[in-house]
């Protein structure tokens, strides 16, 4: 119990617990690890079955592509943190700055993604096209992957993108403050998680030939 | 309730609200773990009349050879949707969500959960999967037909309406995820001053290792299903042999949850045995600790047996019998709390009240589910076994014998708490010695038949099975009358019950120290705990506290 919690006395109902918080989005994020750890176990089931063809299918991925992805979500998990740091020191305006930047870099995540999508499947490459069809059964399994696993994590990029604009509006309005930070610190955890999962995906796609 | 010689303070949580609405809206919006547990009380109960109902007419089906009352196909829809209703829908939510809710709290002294508004969420999105359920049933298509366990290929190649149902699983698991966060968070949390770990009732243990199931094994069937549907409406290929994937990759990650879901299924029950034993032996429980632990060593043992369910599969021998040798451990924690539960009882001052028969009954049937679900984690007698009535018998006799029959226990024991009322404890015995019966009657047959061969999910049999069949039939209607007494004493005694008092059953852990039923808030102040947890010297006290 936090009985020493300054909040003030508006919702008597509502107790503040920062540290209870947090652990609940521990939790949660554990349950995302061990979603994607089901997938993680597919690819590395179907890695060890089909190796060759594996190899052959991930030279077709751009690694330029990915890298610059990569990029792109690493320094928006820098600007996030950046954005926790100076709202804490009760720099509003850095704050808001840099939550407008995260958001911005994950849009152009997703653009790069659309891109990068949008090219592969007009040279006929996606699940149950013809072309894929015709291809080795280890290729259209790493295929099928590449589409589930980077399609549930840009979803979460998504999901991600829709949480940090509520925060900007929360920090604007002023009800996530210096004081009062934890729903921007969770969502920090939960976009450093997204960034994560990415670094693991980008290896086993785009770098491992 | 408007009783005038208690101070006015004395507002049960039915007469205050979380919020400013009034009836039907203070429930829907509200935020108090006890209003969001009865809301689940409800709901779950609903569904499980549906599912009863199910179960019964499947039994009408099998009274004789051949079509009785339906063809094949609607069979195979029914056993799918008893299978999914009676799992999804009542039996993983109904003792965490219902009891978890409500006494969780309470037993640890706190005002509420640690996250309100989320469980309230959880409640959201526990009907959202049950409506999707229901949906699936009337859109064209047709009901899903490929058994609880959509295993694949069927699963893919059927043209029911598979992928709205499994998603309906899909989203139930995101309850059950949420609801476990929030009572770990609580326990970790929330404990009034002095409630060390040790000092928790053995409810809540259960509970918060019935928590750290639900998180480490619900996101497991998440993506599972999510491949499912992804496989159905792309042909990703992931489980599709003709495009390289495997199925039987599909079974193991299904049972990576599904197997310790039946532990999510059941710890919660060994919690509740837990707290009615004590309290009608009138003794401390023998080795508090050891059934501690021993819930700690089930959630975490019960996590690498899964691959039992695929004996048969043709995986390989070694992980076949590395499976088996791990399916032997994890009866020990069983064993452990069973042994501990019976010497609470030696020279203890027992007061058979029908809670108590509850326990008892479940003490009986829990240990023929076990002892049989040894005979199918032996490798050579589950190739015999496999897919039989014997498994059928067994999961029954551990899920329904164990859980659902504990299910009934919280509900005659707790049920003085909630609702400040007292049911007819005659009617209630009779309920308890009808459903032994008629549970007898319903499954035992079951193991013999699958003994001598009679495999699962047919709605037709060879003559010599009859005579068991019609026993197993008349069962199931002895079933559905003990159902009907015991939910027409309780709703009865909801709406006309004489008001019960305030400890009925002489109970010691924290729920019994608050009114019934509770304030808002549940207790006038957070209490301190100076006794361990079933030390019944405090009875005297307690009494002199009430004045």
């Amino acid at each position: 119990m936090n009985q020493s919690s300054h909040a003030p006395a508006v919702e008597q109902h509502a107790h503040r617990d920062d540290i209870g918080a947090k652990m609940g989005m521990w939790l949660f994020l554990f349950t995302e690890l061990l979603l994607f750890g089901g997938m993680f176990l597919m690819y590395a089931y179907y890695r060890f079955q089909y190796p060759d063809q594996f190899k052959i299918a991930a030279m077709e991925l751009s690694t330029s592509m990915g890298t610059l992805n990569t990029i792109i979500l690493l320094t928006s998990s820098l600007t996030v943190a950046i954005a926790i740091t100076a709202l804490r020191k009760g720099n509003r305006f850095l704050a808001l700055l840099n939550l407008f930047v995260t958001i911005v870099f994950a849009l152009a995540f997703m653009v790069n993604k659309l891109f990068e999508w949008s090219a592969k499947i007009s040279h006929g490459i996606y699940p149950g096209s013809e072309d894929i069809l015709n291809k080795p059964n280890g290729e259209i399994l790493f295929y099928g992957l590449y589409y589930v696993m980077t399609g549930l994590h840009g979803l979460h990029v998504i999901i991600g993108v829709v949480i940090l604009s509520f925060m900007f509006v929360f920090i604007y309005k002023g009800s996530v403050n210096k004081d009062n930070f934890m729903k921007l610190e969770n969502s920090g955890l939960y976009w450093h998680l997204v960034d994560l999962i990415w670094i693991f995906l980008f290896p086993l796609f785009y770098l491992i030939h | 309730m408007a009783n005038g010689t208690v101070a006015l303070e004395e507002k049960s949580f039915y007469e205050e609200s979380t919020n400013k609405y009034s009836g039907i809206l203070s429930w829907l919006l509200t935020t108090d773990h006890k209003r969001i547990g009865l809301l689940y009380l409800v709901t779950i109960c609903a569904f499980f009349i549906v599912g009863v109902i199910l179960g019964i007419l499947m039994r009408l089906e099998l009274i004789a050879p051949g079509p009785t009352i339906m063809e094949a196909q609607t069979y195979n829809t029914l056993f799918t949707l008893h299978g999914v209703i009676m799992i999804f829908l009542f039996i993983i939510p109904g003792l965490p969500a219902i009891f978890g809710n409500f006494f969780l709290p309470l037993q640890i002294g706190a005002k509420d959960v640690a996250f309100p508004r989320l469980n309230l969420l959880s409640w959201y999105i526990y009907v959202i999967g049950a409506i999707l359920v229901l949906i699936s049933l009337f859109l064209p298509g047709g009901p899903i037909d490929t058994g609880w366990t959509f295993y694949i290929p069927y699963s893919v190649r059927s043209t029911t309406n598979v992928s709205l149902a499994i998603f309906a699983a899909f989203v139930l698991g995101f309850s059950s995820i949420l609801t476990g966060l929030n009572f770990i968070t609580t326990v970790h949390r929330m404990r009034a001053p002095g409630m060390g770990w040790f000092r928790m009732p053995l409810f809540i243990w259960s509970i918060y290792s019935t928590a750290w199931i639900q998180i480490i094994a619900t996101p497991v069937i998440g993506i599972t299903i999510l491949l499912v549907i992804m496989e159905r409406a792309f042909g990703v290929g992931i489980f599709d042999p003709a495009l390289g994937g495997d199925p039987i990759l599909y079974q193991h990650l299904f049972w990576i949850y599904s197997h310790p879901a039946v532990y999510i299924m059941v710890l919660p029950a060994m919690g509740v045995v837990s707290e009615i034993i004590p309290t009608f032996a009138r003794r401390t429980i023998f080795g508090y600790k050891a059934i501690a632990f021993s819930s700690l060593a089930i959630a975490f043992v019960g996590y690498l047996v899964w691959a039992h369910h695929m004996f048969t599969s043709g995986i390989s021998d070694t992980a076949r019998w590395i499976f088996s040798l791990l399916t032997f451990i994890v009866a020990l924690p069983s064993g452990v709390k069973v042994f501990n539960w019976v010497a609470t009882m030696y020279k203890g001052s027992i007061d058979p009240k029908p809670p108590f028969l509850w326990v008892m009954s479940f003490i009986v049937l829990f240990s023929i589910g076990g002892l049989t679900g040894l005979v199918l984690g032996s490798l050579a007698t589950d190739i015999h076994l496999h897919d039989t009535y014997f498994v059928v018998a067994h999961f029954h006799y551990v899920m329904f014998g164990g859980t659902g029959t504990i299910f009934f226990g919280a509900l005659f024991y707790w049920f003085p708490k909630m609702f400040g009322k007292m049911y007819s404890i005659k009617w209630a015995n009779i309920s308890v010695a009808l459903f032994f019966i008629a549970f007898n009657m319903l499954y035992f047959p079951k193991f013999i038949m699958g003994y001598m061969g009679m495999p699962r999910r047919y709605f037709d049999y060879l003559p010599e099975f009859t005579n068991l069949q019609v026993i197993s039939t008349v069962g199931s209607w002895l079933m559905g009358i003990t159902m009907i007494i015991i939910f027409a004493n309780l709703i009865y005694s909801v709406k006309k019950g004489k008001k019960s008092p305030e400890n009925p059953w002489g109970g010691v852990t924290l729920e019994w120290h608050t009114a019934s039923p509770p304030p808002l808030e549940n207790f006038h102040e957070i209490p301190t705990v100076t006794h361990e947890p079933y030390d019944f010297s405090q009875l005297e006290e307690m009494k002199h506290e009430s004045k």
